[in-house]
């Protein structure tokens, strides 16, 4: 493809170039990069920068829509943190949410991913039916389908029944709706199994084999080899995992409805009946915020203690 | 020992679906006796017939057009702009380069109900609420930074030689980037579609904000008119519309598999 000779006559620095003339290029070359990128651009100055901004300005106000925004400084707020019960059920649902389903999820995902590190036979088939859920498991089928086979006589009691078991509609009893939604997200596990294969993958086999000279037994290399080489994979996926678990909508939307008792008020849902049910447009965008600042708190925290447990070392983790 | 358990589990795991697609052919009294039970007594495929049916005047084949029309553009606009934009981002020079990639990093990471509201209200100003627009331009102007993210890490891995000998053999910018990258970009393309698709076609905040007309809905939106308490719900045609409504999933999935598990292993992009 390339020419050796074009090659060395255009390599060669060219006297007639000025000062001005690479200022020119350089410029145009700027423009060519923009030119590239301006789809992302007009997008995050439109659909992000903007409407940050906007909701920004919003969250000071009290707007209904339909009249004009009326200033309300930071009433928004003190009424969040002051007098609002259900923002606290909805935080305390949503951290209680996060907390058990993110560390069960990722645990499944390991421990499987471990399992399907080693040779057997037709692993290709059971990782295929162990992904499948992570495809369809945030389609609204699903939803309407989980509430079923948890409900009064779903199929979860009907198997219940053959061990004897008297069941309960799970879905709107107040101490077991949270746990199927928990369930329906830890049922999903798939992707970060699937990302937890790649990182195990790429640990090279002579470490072990170096360990195994040294006397260590299997559960010796797990603990000292394999988990500390998978510390950035564990915090890549925890914190994806996190941020997810906290804008979590659909499950508590469509399976239970933020009830029974506001047992199941995810925030997502709450700030979607206080925008879109009760268009308070300047009292849902104070809920975003604090969202928002507590999704970037909860980062920085795993940033901030990643250096003490995640173990960077090859190139290979991220 | 291994493929006992692993078999235990799997059943565990692709029970609910299959449950899903044994209610839609049973019979409605049969649904919820016994229903723990895979095998119905006796085949309802007019489940399906009723069940396409729909509300009222609208039937699925109103819906699926509908969620096929919405994805099929949703894609092409994430493929447009996601393939200009990781070029730009991959191979240009330009001012704030580092400071930008880093804006688009971070986005990743904002909750999507921050921009909700005010997304809404400029729709509404623009009149664009109860049409399509607020799902389908966003797509073309900004794409899905994870998406972008992806794509960069792609090109990168792309030798820059290729580049530099066409540039020498008189291709422009844009050239290079139609003739010599685009070309070698389609397995990266293909995730991209993929996951669009799935994440597209499952949508449903999205579609509940902005589609309130009944004939412009989505599939997802009409599956929740199922278990709308003030309708009296059919759930044997609950059942098979969802079981159809999953069916572009798995077809996807059956054949670009490698595709979906080779995005996700390098890049830890969530199925």
């Amino acid at each position: 493809m390339s020419n050796p000779a074009k090659t060395a006559v255009v390599r060669q620095p060219d006297p007639a170039v000025t000062a001005a003339g690479k200022r020119m290029t350089s410029l145009k070359s700027n423009l060519i990069g923009y030119a590239f990128i301006s789809p992302w651009l007009i997008g995050f100055l439109v659909f992000i920068i903007g409407p940050m901004i906007a909701s920004a300005y919003l969250s000071l106000t009290h707007y209904d829509m339909l009249t004009a925004a009326k200033w309300a400084g930071f009433g928004n707020y003190a009424k969040l943190f002051g007098e609002d019960d259900r923002f606290y059920t909805a935080l305390k649902v949503t951290f209680i949410f996060a907390v058990i389903s993110v560390p069960l999820k990722l645990a499944f995902a390991l421990i499987i991913a471990t399992m399907f590190n080693g040779k057997h036979r037709g692993i290709g088939i059971y990782r295929t039916v162990y992904y499948i859920p992570s495809i369809v498991g945030g389609s609204v089928a699903i939803a309407v389908m989980w509430k079923q086979l948890f409900g009064d006589e779903g199929a979860v009691n009907g198997i219940l029944q053959l061990f004897g078991v008297q069941g309960t509609n799970w879905v709107t009893n107040p101490d077991t709706a949270l746990s199927t939604l928990i369930l329906l997200v830890i049922w999903q596990f798939g992707s970060p199994m699937l990302i937890f294969l790649a990182g195990l993958k790429q640990i090279p086999g002579e470490i072990y084999e170096a360990a195994i000279v040294d006397g260590a037994n299997r559960f010796q290399k797990y603990a000292r080899i394999t988990l500390p080489l998978l510390t950035p994979v564990i915090f890549f996926n925890l914190v994806m995992q996190m941020i997810d678990a906290f804008m979590a909508f659909t499950q508590s939307f469509l399976v239970t409805a933020g009830g029974p008792l506001d047992r199941t008020l995810f925030y997502a849902v709450y700030l979607y009946q206080t925008a879109f049910g009760h268009f308070e447009m300047g009292y849902a965008s104070a809920m975003a915020w604090v969202l928002l600042f507590i999704v970037a708190a909860v980062t920085l925290l795993f940033f901030r203690s990643a250096s003490t447990w995640v173990h960077y070392e090859s190139e290979g983790g991220r | 020992m291994f493929h006992a358990f692993t078999i235990l589990v799997g059943v565990l795991m692709i029970y609910p679906i299959l449950w899903t697609f044994a209610s839609s052919l049973k019979p409605e009294s049969e649904i919820f006796r016994n229903a723990e039970n895979l095998i119905p007594s006796s085949y309802h495929w007019e489940n399906y017939v009723n069940g396409w049916r729909g509300f009222g005047t609208t039937g699925f084949n109103i819906f699926f057009r509908n969620s096929f029309f919405l994805t099929i553009l949703v894609v092409a606009g994430t493929i447009f702009s996601s393939a200009l934009v990781s070029f730009g981002f991959a191979r240009r020079k330009f001012w704030l380069h580092g400071f930008l990639f880093g804006c688009m990093m971070i986005t990743l990471m904002l909750p999507a109900q921050v921009t909700l509201i005010p997304q809404y209200i400029l729709y509404q100003q623009l009149g664009w609420v109860n049409t399509y627009l607020p799902l389908i331009v966003p797509a073309f102007i900004g794409g899905n930074p994870f998406f972008i993210f992806l794509m960069v890490q792609f090109i990168r891995g792309l030798p820059r030689e290729l580049d530099e000998s066409a540039v020498i053999d008189g291709c422009s910018a844009f050239g290079v980037f139609l003739k010599i990258i685009l070309p070698l970009c389609l397995p990266a393309l293909v995730t991209v579609a993929i996951f669009t698709f799935y994440w597209t076609w499952n949508d449903f905040l999205g579609p509940l904000v902005y589609l309130n007309n009944p004939d412009m809905q989505t599939v997802s939106l009409a599956l929740r008119l199922f278990s709308d308490p003030s309708s009296v719900t059919q759930w044997g045609q609950m059942f098979a519309m969802s079981t159809l409504s999953l069916l572009p999933m798995l077809l996807v999935f059956l054949f670009f598999q490698r595709y979906l598990v080779e995005g996700i292993a390098t890049t830890g992009i969530k199925g």
